[in-house]
C-alpha cells in the first residue's frame, strides 16, 4: 500500500495574460501516494472553494494521459520529473515527505498563460491548419489495402503520430522552439505513401507558419526528446530538415 | 399519443440506403454557401462532420469545449474500429457486422440504422487509410487485424492501443484543412449554453467563452450535436472530465424526445477504485480480453485469504482458480460482451469471490499468454497498455495478473433522432453518442468509433441536405432577432441564480453524493425499489443543489466552478430520466439489468411483448414526470432470439 504524505505546493498564480503572476505556497497534509497529481489539485482546489477562494486554474481533460490537455511544469520539467507520462499519469507516490513541490505553467512566448496554469495553446491548431493533413475529400476513396505499406514504415508513422500535441518539447526548450511537434506530423504524413505527394508544400507550410507565431528556432539541445511524454525522436526533426531542404531546393 | 415516424425507407434491408440515397432532396453548390450549419463538439463525429459539410460548400461554425478538437474524448478509445472487410477471410460481411451489433444490442436496436452502419462500415476504413491513419499492417503491408468481444471473426482495425487517437487525429487533419479553407470557423473554448427555436425549427445556439466568460450567440439553418453522452452523471467513469450532457438536456428541454436513458454500457476491464478521492476511472482496452484470462479464486477462504492481504493471485494453482467466463461461456470465452462480462464480474463479487482489498475485483491474467506466446509478443502487443497500468497501481501486469471491475464508461441512450438523424425537433440533429439510433440496449466494442465516423462521414452529409434542400430561401439569420435575445437571458438567469447561492458545499461534494446514488441505484443491478429510492433522493439532492452550492469568483469570467455547477444541474436532470425510464422498463436486456427479470442462470430474461420499443420521453416541464412516448422496434429481416454466448 502506498503511504500518505505531506508537503508544500508552491503554485504560480496569475490573473491574465498581462497581469503579473507571483507564487503562492499550499500546505498539503496527508495525500495518499495513489493520489494523481491532477486529483491532489482537485483536492486543493476543494479546499479552496470550501475557504470561499478561487480554485488554481488548470487544464485537464481525459486524465489517462492521450488527450494532451494536462500541461503543468512540475519542479522544473514539463509533466514533472517523472520521464514519459504526462502530469496526469503522474502520481504521489513520486514525491518525498516534507518536499516543496513547485508547479507552474509552460512557460514560452508561443504559449501565453491565459490564468494560473492554463495556457493558449491556439498556436498548434494554426500550424496544423497550415498543412497538418493530406488533402482528400470525404467520399469513396481508393481500397483501403490497395498500396501496401510495409509495416515498417506503418509503424514508424504510428510513432511519428503518437505526438500529443501538449506543448512540453516548446516548455522544455530553451529556445521556445516547436520543431518536435512540427516535424512529428510532418513525417507521419510525408512517410506514408499517402502523404507523398503534397509533401513539399505541407513540410514548407508548416514551418512557415511556426515561424509566423513566434516559436524559436531548433539547436539540437534534445531537451523536447529528453521531457517528451510520449518519447517522440528527434530523428523526426531531421527528417522535416531533409523534407523542407528538398522542397527549398526545387524552388 | 403523438406518433413517433422513425422515416425508415421501404424496400428491402439491403436496399433502404440506396434507395434513400438515389431519392433523396439535394442542395447545389451555389446553394451551399448560403446555407449556415453549426455542428457542437469536435469529437469523431462532430469533427468527421464538420469537416464533410464544409468540404461540401456549407458554411459551418463548429464548436469546442477544450483548447483544441484534438483533445475530444473520443482520443481515448483504446481498441479499435469494427469493419466488415473479410480481409482474414474468416467469413465475415455485411450482414454479420449487422447481425452481431443488433444482436450484442439484446434486439433494443433499429434494424435499418444497423444495417445503413455495418454497410459504411467498409468506406470508413478507406476513408481513414487515405487520410493517413497509421493502422497496424502485417509484414506483407496489409491491413491487420484483431477480435472483439461480441463477434466469432477478427473485424477490428487498430492502431496500438490508440486507435481512437488516430481517427481523431486524422478527423483533426481533415477539419483543420476546411479551417485553412475557410469553409468552417472553429470555436474552441466554447461551450454550448442553450438551443434557440424559432418557429419550431433549431436555428442557433447561445454559447458561452470560456474564457471570457461571456454569452455569445450564434445563428444557422440547422444544428448538429454531437456532444458525446452523459456517463460522468455518475461522478466516477471512464469518461473525460470535461464530458457533459448539458447541450442534450437543453435540447430535450426544448422538446427533443429523449431515447433509452437507461442504456448505460458498464465495461468490464477498468482499473478497480481505490479511496475516495478518485477523480475519474480508467478504462484498460477491450483488446486485452484477446489473451488474457479472467479469473476469481474458485474457493472461498483463497479469495478471503486474498482480501486481507494474505495470499496472492499467484499463490493460487490453475486448479482452484474459476475461469468464470469460460466457465459460463464456452463459445466466447472471455469475448462475450460487455455487459454480460461486467454482470458476471458484479456475480462472483457479490457472492464474495472478489479480489482486491475492497472484493471489489476480479483479475485479468496474462501469465497463460506468455507462456503461450511469449513476453515479447505480449509486449508488442499491449506494452503501452501494461505500462498505463503499472503507471496507475504500482503493479507489473507481466508478473503479477491485473486487478480489474466494472466501471460507467459509454451511454448507448441518447436524443432520439430518426433515420435521417434527425431529432424531433425539425432542423436539429444528433449523432455519434450523442443519439440513441445503433447500439440497442449494449455497445459491442470497437463500435462507437465506427458510429462516430459513419454519423459523421457517410450519413449526415447525406441526410441533412434533405432538410436543407427546403431552406434555400431562407435568408441568413441575424443573431439579434428577440428569441436569441431571450434565450441569452434565460441562461444569463440561471447562471446568476446559481452565483447568487452562495451556500456550503462544492458542487464536486454533491456531485460525488449523487453519483453514489445513482451507482447503487442505477447501475449495473437496479431494482424496482431501488430505482423509486433514487428518484426520490435525486429530488432531495436537486434541492440541496439549488439551495447550497456554493461558487466562487465572477459570473462574467473564466469561473471553472460555474462551469461545472450549471453542467451539474443538467446531470441531476439526467439522472432522474434514468431512473424513470429504468423503472419503467420492467425486463433486462443488454446494460439494463432488472433483479427481478433474469433467468435461473442470472442471464438477462427480455419482454420482447411488452418492451419491444425503444423509449422516448418527452420532456413536460420542471419537476414534472415526463412523458413516455414508444417507438415500436419492428424487424422485419431478423429473427428476434434469445441472445447466446454459450454455444
Amino acid at each position: 500500500m502506498d503511504k500518505n504524505i505531506s508537503f508544500t505546493l508552491k503554485v504560480w498564480r496569475q490573473r491574465g495574460p498581462k497581469a503579473k503572476g507571483a507564487f503562492e505556497s499550499y500546505p498539503m497534509k496527508d495525500i495518499p501516494g495513489d493520489t494523481s497529481f491532477l486529483e491532489m489539485l482537485d483536492i486543493l482546489n476543494e479546499q479552496l472553494v470550501n475557504e470561499g477562494k478561487e480554485p488554481v486554474v488548470f487544464d485537464h481533460d481525459c486524465r489517462e494521459g492521450i488527450c494532451g490537455m494536462c500541461s503543468l511544469y512540475i519542479n522544473g520539467h514539463p509533466h514533472g520529473p517523472e520521464g514519459g507520462v504526462t502530469t496526469c499519469q503522474l502520481f504521489m507516490r513520486k514525491f518525498k515527505d516534507g518536499e516543496t513541490i513547485t508547479v507552474e505553467p509552460w512557460r514560452s512566448a508561443g504559449f501565453p498563460v491565459i490564468r494560473d496554469l492554463m495556457v493558449d495553446r491556439t498556436a498548434y491548431d494554426k500550424i496544423m491548419q497550415a498543412g497538418g493533413y493530406i488533402s482528400v475529400n470525404t467520399g469513396v476513396n481508393q481500397e483501403a489495402n490497395a498500396v501496401p505499406i510495409s509495416k515498417d514504415v506503418a509503424d514508424e508513422a504510428m510513432d511519428s503520430a503518437s505526438c500529443i500535441g501538449c506543448g512540453a518539447c516548446v516548455a522544455a526548450c530553451k529556445n521556445g522552439s516547436a520543431m518536435l511537434f512540427v516535424s512529428a506530423k510532418v513525417s507521419q504524413l510525408n512517410m506514408l505513401p499517402q502523404g507523398k505527394t503534397e509533401a513539399s508544400r505541407r513540410a514548407k507550410a508548416m514551418v512557415a507558419k511556426m515561424d509566423e507565431l513566434g516559436f524559436g528556432n531548433c539547436t539540437n539541445t534534445r531537451a523536447c526528446e529528453a521531457e517528451c511524454p510520449k518519447s517522440i525522436s528527434i530523428s523526426n526533426i531531421a527528417r522535416l530538415n531533409r523534407d523542407f531542404i528538398v522542397a527549398k531546393l526545387k524552388d | 399519443m403523438t406518433k413517433i415516424d422513425s422515416k425508415i425507407p421501404s424496400g428491402k434491408l439491403a436496399e433502404k440506403w440506396t434507395n434513400y440515397k438515389n431519392h433523396q432532396k439535394l442542395v447545389n453548390p451555389a446553394n451551399k454557401r448560403r446555407l449556415d450549419v453549426i455542428v457542437v463538439g469536435t469529437g469523431l463525429a462532430g469533427a468527421s462532420a464538420a469537416a464533410s459539410l464544409g468540404e461540401m460548400g456549407f458554411k459551418v461554425l463548429n464548436f469546442c469545449i477544450q483548447d483544441s478538437p484534438r483533445r475530444a474524448h473520443s482520443i481515448a478509445a483504446q481498441g479499435g474500429i469494427n469493419a466488415a472487410k473479410n480481409y482474414q477471410n474468416d467469413g465475415d460481411s455485411v450482414y454479420r457486422l449487422f447481425y452481431d451489433t443488433i444482436k450484442g444490442g439484446d434486439y433494443r436496436a433499429r434494424e435499418a440504422n444497423v444495417y445503413r452502419l455495418a454497410e459504411v462500415s467498409n468506406s470508413i476504413i478507406d476513408q481513414c487509410v487515405a487520410q493517413g491513419v497509421p493502422f497496424a499492417r502485417d509484414y506483407g503491408g496489409t491491413l491487420d487485424n484483431r477480435s472483439f468481444g461480441g463477434a466469432q471473426v477478427s473485424r477490428t482495425f487498430y492502431a496500438k492501443g490508440q486507435t481512437g487517437q488516430q481517427l481523431l487525429l486524422g478527423a483533426y487533419s481533415a477539419l483543420s484543412r476546411q479551417v485553412n479553407k475557410g469553409t468552417v470557423e472553429l470555436y474552441t473554448r466554447y461551450e454550448m449554453m442553450d438551443l434557440v427555436m424559432i418557429d419550431g425549427r433549431a436555428r442557433g445556439i447561445i454559447a458561452r467563452n470560456l474564457v471570457t466568460g461571456k454569452l455569445e450567440r450564434f445563428a444557422a439553418h440547422a444544428v448538429v450535436i454531437g456532444t458525446g453522452g452523459y456517463g460522468n452523471s455518475y461522478f466516477l467513469s471512464t469518461n473525460a472530465m470535461s464530458c457533459n450532457v448539458s447541450a442534450a438536456i437543453q435540447c430535450y428541454k426544448k422538446g427533443a424526445y429523449f431515447a433509452n436513458p437507461a442504456y448505460v454500457q458498464i465495461h468490464p476491464t477498468c482499473i478497480p477504485v481505490h479511496g475516495d478521492k478518485q477523480s475519474k476511472l480508467t478504462l484498460m482496452s477491450e483488446s486485452l480480453r484477446n489473451d488474457g484470462r479472467i479469473w476469481v479464486p474458485a474457493k472461498l477462504e483463497d479469495a478471503k485469504a486474498i482480501q486481507e492481504g494474505k495470499k496472492t493471485a499467484n499463490d493460487i494453482p490453475d486448479e482452484d482458480r474459476d475461469f468464470y467466463l469460460e466457465r459460463r461461456y464456452p463459445a466466447f470465452g472471455n469475448l462475450v460482451p460487455r455487459d454480460v462480462a461486467s454482470r458476471a464480474a458484479k456475480e462472483r463479487c457479490d457472492a464474495g469471490f472478489g479480489v482486491n482489498n475492497t472484493g471489489l475485483a476480479v483479475f485479468l491474467d496474462f501469465k497463460y499468454a506468455i507462456d503461450r506466446l511469449g513476453a515479447d509478443v505480449v509486449k508488442a502487443r499491449y506494452g503501452n497498455l501494461f505500462q498505463m497500468y503499472e503507471e496507475i497501481t504500482d503493479v507489473d501486469p507481466y508478473k503479477n495478473p491485473m486487478m480489474i471491475f466494472p466501471a460507467i464508461h459509454y451511454t448507448m441512450g441518447g436524443i432520439w433522432v430518426d433515420y435521417e438523424l434527425m431529432t424531433s425537433i425539425p432542423g436539429l440533429f444528433a449523432i455519434g453518442e450523442a443519439n440513441f439510433s445503433d447500439h440497442g440496449a449494449n455497445r459491442l466494442g470497437a463500435s462507437a468509433l465506427m458510429q462516430g465516423l459513419a454519423d459523421g462521414y457517410f450519413v449526415l452529409p447525406y441526410t441533412i441536405q434533405n432538410y436543407l434542400a427546403d431552406q434555400i430561401s431562407v435568408p441568413r439569420f441575424s443573431a439579434d432577432l428577440p428569441e436569441f435575445v431571450e434565450a441569452e437571458k434565460e441562461v444569463y438567469a440561471k447562471m446568476k441564480k446559481l452565483m447568487g447561492i452562495k451556500g456550503k458545499r462544492s458542487v464536486d461534494s454533491i456531485h460525488k453524493e449523487f453519483g453514489h446514488v445513482l451507482w447503487s441505484c442505477v447501475g449495473m443491478g437496479r431494482t424496482k425499489e431501488g430505482l423509486e429510492t433514487a428518484i426520490s433522493k435525486i429530488d432531495e439532492l436537486r434541492k440541496e443543489f439549488w439551495s447550497n452550492v456554493f461558487i466562487p469568483g465572477e459570473i462574467d469570467d473564466l469561473n471553472v466552478e460555474l462551469e461545472k455547477a450549471l453542467r451539474l444541474a443538467d446531470f441531476i436532470e439526467m439522472g432522474q430520466l434514468m431512473a424513470y425510464d429504468a423503472l419503467t422498463r420492467e425486463e433486462s436486456c443488454g446494460g439494463h439489468f432488472r433483479e427481478e427479470y433474469q433467468t435461473p442462470e442470472g442471464e438477462a430474461l427480455r419482454d420482447d411483448k411488452n418492451y419491444m420499443y425503444v423509449s422516448c420521453w418527452n420532456y413536460k416541464g420542471e419537476g414534472v414526470k415526463p412523458e413516455l412516448l414508444k417507438e415500436d422496434l419492428v424487424y422485419e429481416e431478423t429473427e428476434v432470439k434469445t441472445r447466446n454466448y454459450k454455444v
